[in-house]
């Protein structure tokens, strides 16, 4: 049962800035974490596959995949989605049993009708459990997981919907549609959260050929459920809440500034820099020869550094280091041998 | 979602209609007319078999990376990205296709090696050959005058199989660069410090640094009487005579074929783990769930719920009613550190049995844990509630798991203590997980 969220990268630049890159990164990593303490195991395909494999699979969306020019060589496509490239995986390594998650990007050109061959690029996280097991486990675990990942990103209040391809089969011959119709139908019907119901009827009956009565049927059993059409959009969402609580995305996870508040002291900036690295300490130093001390401090307000380790003159030469709380603006003296254990203490959560 | 799918979904419908009435010994005419109508799906099915059926093949140059290279990978990526992140440095995303404007006349001789993709109408677009020239570009874009950055991601070049056997079309490169004035030389001794960190964390064996500087090359030309206007192309042999020099080398690497400069540090990580036999997880499962009776189903979920929810990565067995044996046949196999087994016995008595999988002993308590029953109860500390089977708050400080004695009691909270103790217990490293 496969299990995909998109991810639309967000308005604006197509480009990642830090700050969309700092929030993708944690919003994949609680999607990553989830997938991963179910037992999942990742894998990775190329963006490139052969057009033939892409071919026939993907009924009217074809039209959206992005091709390569023809450079003599194989002819190739950008991939559409997760699903098809994890098939052939399966198929070429004979894999008959498999609990993977894939999260990369996947290319589809906008409705080129409209905007002229304009083009996305988009994040895809794929978990899909393939095989035979006995029913409905490996589905319940699916519904555990879509759940747990919502829940993790406080969003709010949201609603899983579930369906099988049986049910709508179903539906569609209770309603009259005869076997013949029911894909064409479904294609339609899978408009329906993108238009309203009265274009997604029309599209039926006029190109579709179902039966008007057939139609109004089918349309009963959406009206039972139009009440919760409610969409959620995952990325818009969490860039409310962080402004709401305040908290300012930090764009790297520095940890230390080493500053130094006279001049001629780069070496022992150095020096005492390439310490906290060696002990995994994460440590910025400004790269100036002679800083003045307020750009450094400023430098950390800006940026979310939380502590400085300042060495001066009169530090060197009592053997401390400075240790300055960013936040309280608090300094203490640190004997040089305890400073990356002072450091780790106070980075404890 | 595709045809194909819809319709081998049908076929598959059918055949179970024809099997539950052939199972309920429907009549027999109904029967044929099903079977009928069975044949007929999958004959058309059949004729759009060509269609529909897989190309067992990447393109040219392009490889999968299943779940073992995704491990590998991973303990690369993270002793590489780890580095930048110690350093201060941002990551930044670009597209994986620019505009075609964009990338001509940036890279030479090299410019026949760029993909481009089809003129479907609207702008025309190739993929990227490197992550500089997109980063050049989004300084640009964004009026940016100093920043240190890094970018992990593939690029594409159409190498030519003839001239370079094997090499690949698409691989990562993990760029990092610090852009902007500053006062000279800083930046780069911190850039030799990374490169000198990711190589030792690696743990590659010994290795050689070279730094270059283009103005460097261009004086030793220019003293070698190279005229200006053609340092370029110069420049460009003399980057193919590292190549070709490294070609002789490389191919005395017999195991490895498909080798690509840029894909050396991931070959010789995978060749290592080849030679040292280690087991590399492909998960980073903790605890398989496991039931030793049948008709344990929902006990088994209830308690993976449990440990889903305090965050332990957990499995189980997509199987009703499985063997306790393959169970923990799979546990060895996937390399899971610990089985917790629920029973009839044990559920009757508020107990989950916890198996280390490498020893097969079971875990048991000692009485300075205080699990061992103590008739005058208690309040268990963890859960809150009073029960026959604890004495004393649980200790912070972990006996080895072979010093403990007889039975495992817990309390009868038993999800949200078991928990508990299970975070406890994985992260005193009691039991070490490899990958």
């Amino acid at each position: 049962m496969p299990l995909t969220a998109a991810l639309y990268p967000g308005q604006g630049t197509r480009d990642h800035a830090p700050a969309q890159a700092a929030l993708r990164e944690r919003l994949l990593s609680a999607v990553v974490s989830c997938f991963k303490r179910h037992g999942a195991a990742a894998i990775d395909t190329p963006v490139l596959e052969l057009r033939e494999t892409l071919v026939g699979k993907y009924g009217e969306g074809a039209k959206l995949i992005y091709e390569l020019k023809d450079q003599g060589g194989e002819l190739l496509a950008l991939r559409y989605d997760l699903t098809v490239p994890f098939a052939r995986y399966l198929a070429m390594n004979k894999i008959t049993k498999m609990k993977r998650y894939h999260v990369a990007k996947v290319y589809r050109r906008d409705n080129p009708a409209t905007t002229r061959g304009r083009y996305r690029e988009f994040y895809q996280c794929d978990f899909d459990i393939a095989g035979q097991f006995d029913p409905m486990i490996p589905d319940a675990e699916c519904l555990k997981i879509v759940h747990e990942i919502l829940s993790d990103l406080q969003l709010g209040d949201f609603v899983i919907k579930v369906n099988d391809r049986r049910i709508l089969n179903g539906v569609f011959d209770v309603c009259g549609v005869p076997e013949s119709q029911f894909i064409p139908a479904c294609c339609t019907i899978d408009k329906l959260d993108k238009i309203p119901w009265e274009e997604v009827r029309s599209e039926m009956v006029a190109e579709k050929g179902l039966s008007p009565e057939a139609a109004d049927r089918i349309g009963e059993y959406v009206q039972l459920h139009a009440a919760d059409s409610h969409r959620v959009t995952p990325i818009s969402v969490p860039c409310l809440s962080f402004q709401a609580s305040g908290e300012k995305l930090r764009t790297t996870e520095t940890q230390v500034l080493v500053a130094t508040p006279q001049k001629h002291l780069l070496a022992a900036r150095m020096k005492l820099i390439s310490e906290l690295w060696d002990a995994g300490i994460k440590a910025e130093m400004l790269y100036k020869k002679d800083p003045k001390l307020l750009k450094q401090l400023q430098y950390c307000e800006d940026t979310g550094i939380p502590l400085a380790a300042i060495v001066g003159e009169q530090e060197l030469a009592d053997g401390v280091v400075k240790l300055r709380d960013v936040a309280t603006r608090k300094e203490v003296d640190i004997p040089r041998e305890k400073l990356i254990d002072e450091i780790r203490r106070r980075l404890e959560p | 979602r595709g045809l194909a799918m819809a319709e081998e979904a049908a076929v598959r419908a059918q055949a179970e209609t024809v099997r539950r009435l052939k199972q309920d010994k429907a009549d027999a005419d109904e029967i044929a007319k099903e079977v009928a109508k069975l044949l007929e799906m999958k004959a058309q099915l059949g004729t759009d078999e060509g269609k529909h059926k897989f190309v067992l093949k990447t393109p040219k140059g392009t490889r999968d990376f299943g779940p073992k290279e995704m491990a590998i990978r991973e303990r690369a990526f993270k002793a590489i990205i780890s580095c930048f992140k110690r350093h201060g440095a941002e990551v930044i995303d670009t597209p994986v296709f620019e505009l075609k404007e964009t990338l001509t006349g940036k890279y030479g001789e090299d410019s026949k090696l760029i993909y481009d993709l089809k003129d479907q109408g609207g702008e025309l677009l190739s993929l990227r050959y490197d992550l500089t020239v997109p980063f050049a570009r989004y300084l640009a874009m964004n009026k940016i005058t100093n920043i240190k950055r890094y970018h992990i991601a593939k690029v594409y070049r159409r190498d030519n199989p003839a001239m370079t056997r094997g090499r690949y079309r698409e691989f990562y490169q993990c760029d990092f660069d610090i852009a902007g004035q500053f006062d000279p030389m800083i930046p780069d001794a911190e850039c030799l410090k990374i490169v000198h960190e990711i190589l030792s964390d690696l743990q590659l064996g010994d290795f050689v640094i070279k730094v270059n500087d283009r103005r460097i090359l261009d004086g030793m030309f220019a003293v070698c009487g190279v005229p200006d206007s053609k340092f370029r192309t110069i420049c460009s042999s003399v980057d193919k005579l590292d190549k070709v020099l490294w070609e002789e080398v490389r191919s005395e690497m017999v195991a490895e074929k498909g080798l690509s400069p840029e894909a050396r540090i991931f070959s010789i990580l995978e060749q290592r783990l080849e030679a040292s036999e280690e087991k590399i997880r492909t998960t980073e499962t903790q605890v398989l769930v496991a039931s030793a009776q049948k008709k344990l189903l929902e006990e088994r979920l209830r308690l993976i719920s449990e440990l889903w929810d305090a965050g332990i990565k957990a499995e189980m067995l997509y199987k009703k009613n499985p063997k306790l044996l393959n169970q923990l046949q799979y546990c060895e196999e996937t390399g899971i550190p610990l089985v917790a087994i629920v029973g009839e016995q044990e559920l009757k008595d508020g107990v989950v049995k916890l198996r280390i999988v490498a020893t097969r002993e079971e875990v048991r308590p000692v009485a300075r844990w205080g699990w061992l029953c103590d008739p005058a109860a208690q309040p268990c500390r963890p859960c809150g509630v009073s029960s026959k089977f604890c004495s004393t708050p649980y200790s912070s400080s972990l006996p080895h798991a072979a010093s403990w004695s007889p039975e495992v009691l817990l309390c009868p909270a038993l999800g949200s203590f078991l928990s508990h103790h299970l975070l406890e217990l994985l992260s005193s490293g009691a039991w070490s997980m490899q990958g």
